[in-house]
């Protein structure tokens, strides 16, 4: 009885193990990418009184991200020519967001403008 | 300033309760007015919160109808904690005495649920392969250490498929049955996973720190045609395991 309950639970752990690794989807390395979140839907789940619930209000906001699959970010299709850039990228040109698709808001003072980069910019850039 | 905290407060949360005497502006004239417009911003303030906090219950009973809730239930349970992104802990129970029905309060418990696991502790999950590696004779006795972001939400209902339906903004087409709610996170964000509930059990078990044989076992008492393989499955990707304890084999 004890053998075929052992077999039962080894047979399960494989199976499960071996779902995992068969997974991508699951595997699939996320990465933070700016300039496509569409309004509100900015990935956050914490909650009120933070800063990151649903906060973006315009269309893909330069300066909001969205978690996407690592490698998947600037091929992601958007109107009118725009692209989306990767946390990582930004960061490594030294830049904190792109400068389009803004929300009228009064914190986004020259100073914190001059940290975005411009989609011309950006596209000399990427390229 | 001759009015107490307790009479201050008591007044905030009941617009009808007069002003309390003795509170005066800069200049010593009564704050009538004042008063008012602070007794509004806090409960405006409470429901909002419950707004941002709850989408899928909002989304379920309606905005107009969902704001007038949440300010009744800001006046009958103001926070019990400064912490505002675990507003609303009384929800669930305040939707079924006002008659809304367990299934709609089990979505609140999930929404609850999603945010706790949102700001539980990080924790390095176990290497998978490394589940896969323990002999036969160990796994009965095996315990597994559970990631501190790891919920669940045991329902007669569909409460994953519901909160999903709710979210995406489509009627829920699923027939109703039973489900629970595991909350798992993966990365850095809360993933929700519909469970058996005889899985809920085997994982409820596991949580509490019952070996694998023993929340096998448990769950079979539940529901004879269980098998952990999937639960297992969701546990890895979600990365809830944290560690594996084995016991020299008897």
């Amino acid at each position: 009885m004890t053998d075929t309950k052992t077999l039962a639970l080894t047979a399960a752990v494989a199976a499960a193990v071996s779902a995992y690794a068969a997974a991508p989807a699951h595997a699939q390395a996320q990465e933070k990418c700016y300039g496509v979140s569409l309004a509100g839907e900015n990935d956050c789940a914490a909650g009120p009184g933070t800063t990151c619930a649903g906060t973006s209000t315009v269309d893909y906001q330069g300066n909001a991200w969205t978690l996407v699959d690592a490698g998947t970010c600037t091929d992601i299709d958007l109107p009118d020519g725009r692209t989306g850039v990767t946390a990582a990228q930004l960061e490594e040109w030294g830049f904190n967001g792109i400068k389009r698709d803004l929300p009228d808001d009064a914190s986004l003072t020259e100073d914190v403008l001059n940290q975005y980069v411009t989609p011309e910019r950006l596209a000399e850039l990427s390229s | 300033m001759s009015v107490t905290q307790e009479t201050f407060r008591a007044a905030l949360l009941d617009p009808a309760a007069p002003v309390p005497d003795g509170l005066t502006d800069a200049a010593g004239r009564p704050a009538g007015r004042r008063f008012d417009v602070y007794r509004n911003n806090v409960v405006a303030s409470l429901a909002a919160a419950l707004e941002t906090g709850f989408p899928a219950v909002r989304a379920l009973v309606g905005p107009d109808r969902f704001r007038a809730l949440a300010i009744a239930h800001a006046r009958a349970h103001p926070p019990r904690t400064p912490l505002m992104m675990h507003a609303g802990a009384d929800l669930p129970a305040f939707l079924e005495a006002a008659g809304f029905g367990a299934a709609l309060a089990d979505v609140a418990r999930l929404e609850l649920a999603v945010r706790e696991s949102y700001h539980a502790a990080d924790t390095a999950p176990v290497d998978p392969a490394a589940l896969g590696q323990i002999t036969p004779e160990r796994l009965e006795n095996l315990r597994l250490g559970i990631a501190p972001a790891l919920r669940l939400v045991p329902s007669a209902h569909a409460v994953v498929s519901r909160r999903q339906a709710a979210l995406e903004g489509s009627a829920q087409g699923a027939q109703d049955r039973p489900e629970t709610a595991l909350v798992t996170r993966p990365g850095f964000d809360p993933v929700v996973t519909a469970l058996a509930p005889s899985e809920g059990v085997f994982v409820a078990a596991l949580a509490r720190g019952a070996p694998l044989g023993t929340a096998v076992a448990r769950a079979a008492a539940h529901d004879p045609a269980f098998t952990p393989a999937a639960a297992l499955s969701a546990l890895l990707a979600g990365g809830a395991i944290t560690s594996l304890e084995t016991e020299p084999a008897p």
